[in-house]
């Protein structure tokens, strides 16, 4: 864990709210997978196990005026950000009260009261995405930090390069988070790109990078904050590397034929939640009790989440092609 | 065209300077207004269209971007999002294919996708058509294609008054709008009244009125197919000339009501014949006015080939006048 003299911010209620953070997606996924068994949730399912503590390091760290572009893996993104579990979980439901109405599912989660700008299923999508968001604020002289968020799978698409250009070129105030799990899908990073560091990618576009342990959630916290930082105050990019691991198969349908059980143990010992936990036991900052109450408060949430989407409304079939344009004005 | 003598009050302006003005009239009415896309600024644009902007609103709003069709696209997606009014240029329409995934992935979705919490309030134009000996890489007519997609309209200046309207309308609409310019329309010259400005973009417009034979076209093709209809007025065959303007969403009515009349069509597109806007047309004539027709309808298109570089078979593999006359005969059953 990174040593504690470098985030004097840690309060034990920070603590205390970055753990319940990340167990708060974890509880709420380990839900999503079970009712995806039981056909309530359907289509794809890509679950974040093993990656909680990069949004739960980065997110806390915007403000409510800046911008989120997330990907296809973005429950917990959503949930960070402060879209509620109910929205979401009906959302995944395809009801009607779900955050999209029920016309994204899970790989589409938009909420434009914490402008999150949506979960992309089209991977480096979201990049050009950001790009637009934060050259409408630096157009505006309006000083909002855009996070992009992608995994390194999209680094090979050239929308990547493109977008790192025209970020560095333009002076625009877009937070690139790579979320490095080593796997496009199942491909692996040694197989799909030349350099696999790939904060130096972020050099040739003249874009200072680091690169910071994805499993420690206080040490991206603390990247994040520089990062922010930087960003704001320069109103120029900045290119953060998570790196991390998806512990759970890509969606439900694979078979994960593409790496040794052995990895995957490995990596487990690395899992943030238990890593964090246990740091905050070394150094007292933490009871069980604390840890019985987050428990019995984030399950109670998944409950009535689960409530309300199941009491949730199927959208009419009347309004299917509602929305493909803008309503006509009254 | 030939130039016209210009009536009292009116200017002579080029296709071109229509097309400038308006994009200089919205940058002028508008501060989210902006321009960008490849040498739209220094250059001037590569068909000149954009010449004098730069020096005029400065290098913010006359934006020239890299040789990244896909970003510069989904830039100016996230722009418009975030409450900006961009134009985005895209050079030719065959390098818009670069973009294509932001326009149909992004821009044409997520209005619907995200149950109506954003949208993109963007206007794409590209240089689209063949006949400047560009070859099969800059030559070809894709606004068919780009019609089949639901959640953007589709949009074929075809004449002065609207290649100086269309833009303002379509920067008022909270969707993405494409605008297609012909590229043989830009040295177009003719009169525009001084006070010219926005159109509507929802309506098919008859160019020429007839009552034996309904020639529908757009773009480029429709001065060729007005040409085509004199040849046949002076054989006695009096041909109404219908201008599509906005290929999506179609206005069928103005099409249909028109085939009603006459009882016979031909349709006149660009685009290649298997797949295109023209079956979609035929397909909604059949399916609307298939009682009043007299005659099976026709279709004059490309050759199925990219469009190749030697003049004589660019203008083989294009729409011409002698086709469209020919055709409209052959569904009058004359020869």
């Amino acid at each position: 864990m990174t040593a504690a003299t470098d985030k004097p911010r840690l309060s034990r209620t920070h603590a205390l709210d970055l753990l319940k953070h990340m167990v708060r997606i974890r509880e709420f996924e380990g839900k999503c997978a079970e009712l995806y068994t039981q056909e309530k949730i359907r289509g794809f399912l890509h679950l974040y196990d093993g990656e909680e503590a990069v949004a739960v390091g980065v997110i806390p760290v915007l403000e409510p005026r800046d911008r989120i572009v997330a990907t296809y893996r973005e429950h917990g993104h959503a949930l960070v950000r402060g879209v509620s579990m109910r929205t979401t979980l009906a959302e995944m439901f395809g009801k009607q009260e779900g955050c999209s109405r029920g016309r994204g599912g899970s790989m589409h989660l938009f909420d434009r009261a914490t402008n999150f700008h949506g979960g992309n299923a089209i991977v480096g999508g979201g990049l050009p995405l950001s790009v637009g968001l934060a050259l409408a604020d630096h157009m505006r002289g309006e000083h909002n930090v855009t996070a992009c968020f992608f995994g390194e799978g999209a680094v090979a698409e050239g929308e990547f390069h493109e977008s790192l250009n025209l970020a560095a070129l333009w002076g625009l105030p877009v937070l690139f988070v790579c979320e490095n799990n080593l796997y496009a899908m199942g491909t692996a990073l040694t197989i799909s790109e030349s350099e696999t560091d790939i904060q130096r990618k972020a050099a040739c576009y003249r874009i200072p990078a680091e690169a910071v342990d994805g499993m420690d959630v206080i040490a991206v916290e603390a990247a994040a904050r520089r990062a922010v930082h930087a960003v704001r105050n320069s109103g120029t990019p900045y290119f953060l590397e998570c790196r991390t691991y998806r512990l759970r198969p890509h969606s439900m349908f694979d078979a994960q034929l593409y790496r040794d059980k052995a990895e995957v143990d490995a990596w487990r010992h690395k899992e943030p939640i238990v890593r964090f936990r246990q740091w905050l036991e070394t150094n007292h900052m933490i009871h069980p009790d604390d840890l019985a109450r987050i428990d019995v408060e984030v399950a109670a949430e998944i409950a009535d989440a689960v409530a309300f989407a199941e009491a949730g409304t199927w959208e009419p079939v009347e309004e299917l092609t509602r929305f493909t344009h803008a309503d006509k004005a009254a | 065209m030939p130039a016209q003598a210009a009536e009292a009050g009116t200017v002579e302006v080029s296709y071109r300077d229509a097309v400038r003005e308006a994009i200089r009239d919205a940058l002028r009415r508008d501060k989210r207004v902006f321009l960008m896309g490849e040498d739209v600024g220094r250059y001037g644009g590569c068909y000149a269209v954009s010449k004098g902007l730069l020096a005029e609103f400065g290098p913010d709003r006359i934006r020239d971007t890299p040789l990244s069709e896909s970003g510069f696209t989904g830039a100016g997606i996230g722009a418009a999002m975030a409450g900006m009014r961009p134009i985005v240029e895209l050079m030719t329409v065959n390098f818009s294919l670069l973009a294509l995934d932001q326009i149909l992935n992004t821009a044409a979705t997520i209005r619907h996708m995200s149950g109506n919490q954003f949208g993109v309030p963007l206007v794409i134009r590209l240089a689209t058509g063949g006949g400047r000996q560009l070859a099969a890489q800059h030559s070809h007519s894709l606004e068919g294609w780009y019609a089949h997609i639901p959640g953007i309209k589709v949009l074929a200046p075809a004449t002065l008054e609207d290649a100086r309207g269309m833009l303002w309308t379509a920067l008022e609409d909270p969707d993405p709008v494409l605008i297609f310019e012909n590229i043989m329309l830009y040295n177009m010259i003719g009169t525009l009244a001084p006070g010219a400005g926005p159109v509507d973009i929802a309506k098919a417009a008859i160019r020429r009125p007839g009552k034996d034979v309904t020639l529908i076209t757009y773009g480029g093709s429709l001065w060729k197919t007005l040409e085509a209809a004199g040849q046949l007025a002076a054989e006695g065959i009096d041909a109404e000339v219908i201008d599509l303007r906005c290929l999506r969403p179609l206005d069928d009515q103005t099409f249909v009501a028109s085939v009603a009349r006459t009882r016979r069509a031909v349709i006149v597109d660009e685009g290649w014949r298997s797949g295109s806007i023209s079956a979609e047309i035929m397909a909604r004539i059949v399916e609307q006015a298939f009682y009043q027709l007299d005659a099976p309808v026709g279709r004059v298109c490309s050759a199925e080939v990219p469009i190749p570089y030697a003049r004589h078979l660019e203008q083989a593999a294009l729409p011409r006048v002698l086709g469209i006359v020919a055709a409209a005969k052959a569904v009058l059953g004359r020869s």
